[in-house]
């Protein structure tokens, strides 16, 4: 079963891409959602069957070369679970939601395949997803991150016609390759230090690293720390983070259904994806996990800041999720995984809905993608505007305080900050203020968001807003089935994601802590027990706690964890910020809440009430309104730093060093020496006997010199 | 003169003979008419001696107290010269015939010309050699002005003639400077001489420079090659043939022998002088097709190139040179034969055409015979994995081996400028402008001599067809 999930997308993609002219168009792009609604059902089944445990399907025998040996296998626990829902429900709601939106195209004539050509591009890109989420082994997950990587790219620059389209696409991949050699670099420094690339091995091997130390660069450091932090670049690249974050508001440039899928709810979550994969190796890494947490809260924070100035509606959106990715980083970053997670997969239902409302109502604004010229909308767009609400809802946090009653953000969200203040360490306080301010900010640019888009007088292009009209049905009808999972996935699911230490351990498969006591005591317990002595009584504290939370048998926490790599996410023994999270004070709890109402106050005042404040606002404050409208001038600074000596090099070796030296000297001989030679050559056959012979006398009085002055004979 | 020593030289005997026999017969009975039949006998003559020669085998033997010597080096050159002989005399018919060229007297003046270079590639005396050479000499300066009524084939046939003089004269005043200084005129007799004692007269030296440079004019290695393109293009097309091919074999061999059997013993001498011959020949050669149009003249330069190729293979002195140097020529007969049969057969409204201008997209109308051109063309530049690429492979290792580095880069060098005319070539008949093109001519003969040349080209590189083997032992015999 797992193997058809894996394998349908990839059917798909090479019947849609390469037989669309055998069985036409339409039935290549309807094989190609079949094929990934039949992948989504099945995962879903996959999720509700599966038990925890980890279950390892071998596909095939893969490398073996040397001491380097692995397979090509499904690693089938609770994290690939969560991923494959995730990948293929998304997936296939935005192949379904894009016979709509593709049907036209302004960039395409009406007879040219971009349609049958855009559905394989995005199967291949599932395949390649599901690939990465369900390796076995760092290649193999290398290889899904390098596929979903190609397909970004394909999908980005879509509209190959379009400048700004093939520049957004190179920026995406080339901005990617950085966070890719950091990746690549972790791998080659795992196989150095494991001589395995095989998860379980690497896992095994974690507390052994954790004492190792390696050389890199110019001093020697703590391995772990090292491979982690190699580990988390890669995650930077692909997941957007601060620093690298510059390709994905411009990978708006792709379609937009293709902003839903890759950028929104699965590609960018793969380097949170791999962060909790990771989990055993994390762990060990104290400061590598501090600085996870602290990219991952100041993403949250700049992307927040620059999402309330900008305009373009898609552009709100990305920034949103770089902001989003950003609340994931910090959960994984104070090691609750499993927050990290739960946000990861409520994000994706209500991220995706706002980017294809969003791509719904730039479908029937005929490509106007401008907020400043949207407004009164609400009655065009029904339910695009109730999906948009629920949308706005869910990302915002909007539930009943102290309870586990909301919309999906709103628990997975507050998990998150709970997390972050569970964390008690300096930079998990300053991620933990940094995301409350966050929550504001999102609130604020969500709300105006919908402010701008549905109420309000009508703006911009009348002729546009007269011919304005809600989407077909099979754009609308995604909206919904993704609705219902941003209102419900954070109620149903709190609990085995965040709900209690017992339910989590149970959902992600870590053996029970008695049993691990039992079959882990003998060696890994003792050690640690000894080894960290002087946190007994954080240990007895803990496990006063986890009594405390009235959650049943946490007695026995945490004198012995289970072995790294048993469970889809590993927790450290003395990892407590999970219990911490729990037992927040309310004022920590209620926040978040606060901190939208005072977002959503601020909106309302300024977009409904008064809407000639945000003008007065920006021309009172010109250099912080820039300062955030040029997106903190990270891509001006890029710009002058990277860019343009990389551009100033290459072209004086291109200009100087190949045009001028190399075809310059090549050239030169065979246009200007040659041809003289040719011509001095002709000359002299003059056709004169007299010459021909007075060339052979020449010839010998050379020789007969030459044989004289350096031959043999004194 | 005994029994013995015209066993050893029967085949130049019987060439001889019949070739006078054929005279005879011709002038008192049908003249002309029997030309053709005079012409497949006598290819069909050179083939059979080619066989009788090549599978005769046998321990070196001598006759005439050393002034013949019949070994394997000498086998080797005589069944690659009469079988290139045999083939120019088969393509010509057709062309000859229809230019009303087709005289009795031109395949037996090819017959007795292959009787002279016979004698020069078995010669171990210099007057046996210079006879050799002169018989050679003479049937080729009448061949080349055979069209007695056009001002250019006799312009061609005189310049040939008199320069030819000039390096007879020259040869000549070489072989009698080493008589006066060894004392003989036999091979044997100046090894002796030449290695006698350290110091070693220096007219012997100049006696070996003059017979090098009149044997270069007959090679037409640079600076003694202005002959060769006004020759090339004033002579009938099969006689240019002819000239490209087998007397080259005969001239490169006969220089081998001189400088191995009678001056072996000089060689750090002669080197020199071979290598320099070689760079001026590559670098004249490559340089100075550049400029030409006309196919044949073009075709001069390109084996004034190759012969420097070849003597590049000459200059590493050695059994390996030596063996470099008959590879290189077997392969340069092979595609010489196939490109000239291509060359006949280019024809425009029934004339024969020589710019290479008419080439133009000559792929559309006629694919197959372009391909095997191509074929040819990359072959004599030089493009891997063709056979051509072999030869100058070989005769650059050659130079190598013998620490001659800087010849070999200079030759491939050249090589690379002369691939510039032979692609060019490819580019017209591939890329060129749409015009007039070439009559599609239907010779059996050459069409088969074309597509199996080029088929050679191909599969030859998978052991050369053999000659590798034999080459060895040739250049064994000769370097001792």
């Amino acid at each position: 079963m797992e193997t058809i999930i894996l394998f349908a997308p990839l059917i798909g993609a090479l019947i849609c891409g390469f037989g669309y002219g055998i069985i036409g168009e339409k039935p290549a792009q309807w094989t190609a959602t079949c094929l990934l609604l039949l992948a989504a059902f099945l995962s879903w089944i996959v999720f509700f069957a599966h038990d925890g445990e980890m279950h390892r399907i071998q596909i095939l025998r893969w490398i073996e070369s040397g001491s380097l040996s692995t397979d090509w296998a499904i690693r089938l626990d609770r994290l690939t679970a969560i991923m494959l829902v995730v990948v293929t429900t998304v997936s296939s709601l935005v192949h379904l939601y894009s016979f709509g939106y593709m049907s036209h195209d302004a960039h395409f004539k009406d007879d040219e395949p971009y349609r049958p050509r855009f559905f394989a591009y995005l199967s291949f890109f599932t395949f390649a997803m599901l690939m990465l989420v369900t390796s076995d082994n760092l290649v193999q997950m290398f290889f899904g991150w390098e596929g979903v990587g190609v397909a970004s790219y394909l999908l980005i620059g879509f509209y190959y016609r379009k400048p700004s389209a093939n520049a957004a696409a190179i920026k995406a991949f080339v901005v990617n390759r950085v966070g890719d050699f950091g990746f690549a670099l972790a791998i080659f420094a795992i196989f150095f230090l494991v001589d395995s690339i095989n998860f379980d091995t690497v896992f095994a091997a974690a507390p052994e690293m954790a004492e190792t130390q390696m050389t890199f660069l110019w001093r020697d450091w703590n391995a772990i720390e090292v491979v982690c932090l190699l580990l988390f670049i890669g995650a930077m690249g692909k997941s957007a983070q601060l620093l690298l974050h510059t390709w994905l508001p411009d990978a708006m440039e792709g379609p937009t259904p293709v902003s839903a899928l890759i950028h929104a709810a699965t590609m960018v979550t793969a380097g949170v994806f791999l962060v909790c994969r990771m989990s055993p190796l994390m762990e060990f890494a104290p400061n590598a996990t501090a600085f996870v947490t602290f990219i991952g809260a100041s993403t949250a924070f700049f992307a927040a800041t620059v999402g309330l100035v900008q305009n373009d509606i898609k552009r709100v959106i990305a920034y949103s999720t770089c902001s989003q990715l950003g609340y994931m980083f910090v959960a994984a970053g104070v090691g609750v995984y499993s927050a990290a997670m739960f946000h990861l997969f409520t994000h994706a239902f209500f991220k995706a809905m706002l980017f294809l409302g969003a791509g719904s109502i730039i479908h029937g604004m005929h490509h106007e993608q401008d907020m400043r010229n949207y407004g009164g909308l609400k009655d065009k767009f029904p339910y695009t505007f109730w999906a948009m609400m629920i949308g706005t809802l869910a990302i915002t946090g909007v539930g009943i305080p102290l309870t586990h009653i909301g919309f999906a953000g709103f628990l997975s969200k507050d998990a998150v900050i709970e997390s972050a203040w569970g964390g008690q360490t300096g930079v998990a306080t300053y991620a933990f203020w940094m995301l409350v301010i966050a929550a504001a900010f999102t609130s604020f640019y969500s709300w105006r968001l919908m402010f701008m888009t549905f109420y309000g007088p009508q703006k911009g292009d009348k002729h546009t807003h007269d011919h304005a009209h809600e989407s077909p049905t099979i754009m609308t009808a995604p909206l919904g089935v993704l609705a219902i999972g941003a209102v419900f996935a954070g109620m149903v699911w709190y609990g085995p994601f965040f709900g209690s230490h017992e339910k989590v351990t149970t959902w992600f498969g870590i053996p029970h802590q008695a049993e691990a006591s039992e079959e882990a005591g003998g060696d890994h317990g003792e050690e640690t027990a000894s080894a960290e002595g002087g946190s007994a009584e954080d240990n007895a504290a803990a496990s006063e706690s986890a009594e405390g939370s009235g959650e049943g048998d946490g007695t026995e926490t945490a004198l012995a964890g289970p072995a790294p790599g048993e469970g889809a996410i590993y927790m450290h023994p003395d990892n407590h910020v999970l219990d911490e999270a729990h037992h927040a004070p309310v004022w920590v709890k209620v926040s978040p809440f606060v901190a939208m109402l005072v977002g959503f106050l601020l909106a309302f005042q300024m977009y409904i009430r008064r809407p000639d404040l945000p003008g007065k606002l920006a021309a009172n404050q010109p250099i912080l309104y820039r300062f955030l409208l040029n997106k903190w001038y990270f891509d001006e600074i890029y710009n002058a730093v990277f860019v343009r000596p990389a551009r100033s090099l290459g072209g004086f070796l291109w200009r100087r060093g190949d045009g001028g030296v190399i075809d310059g000297g090549i050239n030169g001989l065979a246009m200007g020496i040659v041809p003289f030679f040719t011509r001095l050559a002709g000359r002299a056959q003059s056709g004169y006997l007299f010459h021909y012979a007075f060339a052979m006398v020449l010839g010998i009085a050379v020789l007969i010199t030459l044989m004289t002055l350096a031959g043999g004979a004194q | 003169m005994t029994s013995a020593d015209f066993s050893v030289i029967l085949p130049e005997i019987t060439l001889a003979l019949l070739a006078m026999l054929g005279l005879i017969v011709a002038v008192y009975t049908g003249k002309d008419r029997l030309a053709p039949v005079i012409l497949w006998a006598t290819a069909a003559v050179l083939v059979l001696l080619a066989g009788w020669i090549g599978l005769s085998g046998g321990e070196t033997r001598t006759a005439f107290g050393g002034m013949f010597v019949d070994d394997a080096f000498a086998r080797f050159a005589k069944v690659t010269l009469l079988l290139a002989a045999a083939a120019v005399l088969l393509m010509s018919e057709e062309y000859m015939a229809r230019r009303d060229l087709l005289r009795f007297e031109y395949p037996l003046l090819v017959a007795l010309a292959s009787v002279g270079m016979m004698v020069m590639v078995s010669a171990g005396d210099l007057i046996a050699m210079y006879m050799g050479l002169e018989l050679q000499s003479l049937a080729l300066y009448v061949v080349a002005s055979l069209r007695r009524e056009s001002p250019k084939s006799t312009e061609a046939g005189l310049k040939y003639f008199v320069l030819g003089s000039l390096s007879s004269g020259l040869l000549l005043y070489g072989a009698s400077l080493t008589y006066g200084f060894a004392g003989t005129t036999e091979f044997e007799g100046i090894v002796r001489a030449v290695s006698a004692g350290d110091n070693i007269p220096l007219g012997l030296l100049f006696g070996l420079v003059f017979v090098s440079a009149g044997v270069a004019f007959k090679v037409s290695a640079a600076p003694f090659h202005m002959w060769t393109p006004d020759v090339y293009e004033g002579s009938p097309t099969p006689v240019t043939a002819f000239f490209a091919t087998a007397p080259k074999v005969a001239a490169m061999a006969m220089f081998a022998r001189i400088l191995h059997d009678a001056f072996g013993g000089v060689v750090g001498d002669w080197q020199q002088i071979v290598a320099l011959l070689a760079v001026a020949s590559m670098f004249l050669g490559a340089i100075a097709a550049i400029g030409q149009t006309n196919i044949k003249r073009l075709m001069a330069y390109s084996s004034i190139n190759h012969m420097g190729f070849a003597l590049m293979g000459l200059a590493g002195g050695g059994a390996f040179g030596v063996q470099a140097m008959l590879v290189y020529m077997a392969i340069y007969v092979v595609m010489n034969v196939g490109t000239f049969a291509f060359i006949l057969s280019m024809e425009k409204d029934g004339q024969p055409v020589t710019d290479i201008k008419a080439l133009n997209m000559y792929s559309r109308t006629e694919p197959l015979k372009a391909l095997a051109v191509m074929v040819l063309m990359f072959s004599m530049a030089g493009v891997p994995p063709l056979v051509g690429f072999f030869g100058k492979f070989y005769v650059l290792r050659a130079a190598v081996d013998a620490g001659l580095g800087w010849l070999a880069v200079l030759g491939v060098i050249a090589s690379v400028i002369a691939a510039f005319y032979y692609l060019r070539i490819i580019f017209y008949m591939y890329f060129g402008e749409e015009g007039d093109g070439l009559d599609r001519s239907s010779s059996p003969v050459l069409w088969g001599m074309l597509m199996v040349s080029a088929a050679m080209m191909v599969f030859g590189v998978v052991n050369l067809f053999g000659i590798e083997g034999p080459a060895a032992a040739a250049a064994a015999t000769l370097v001792d």
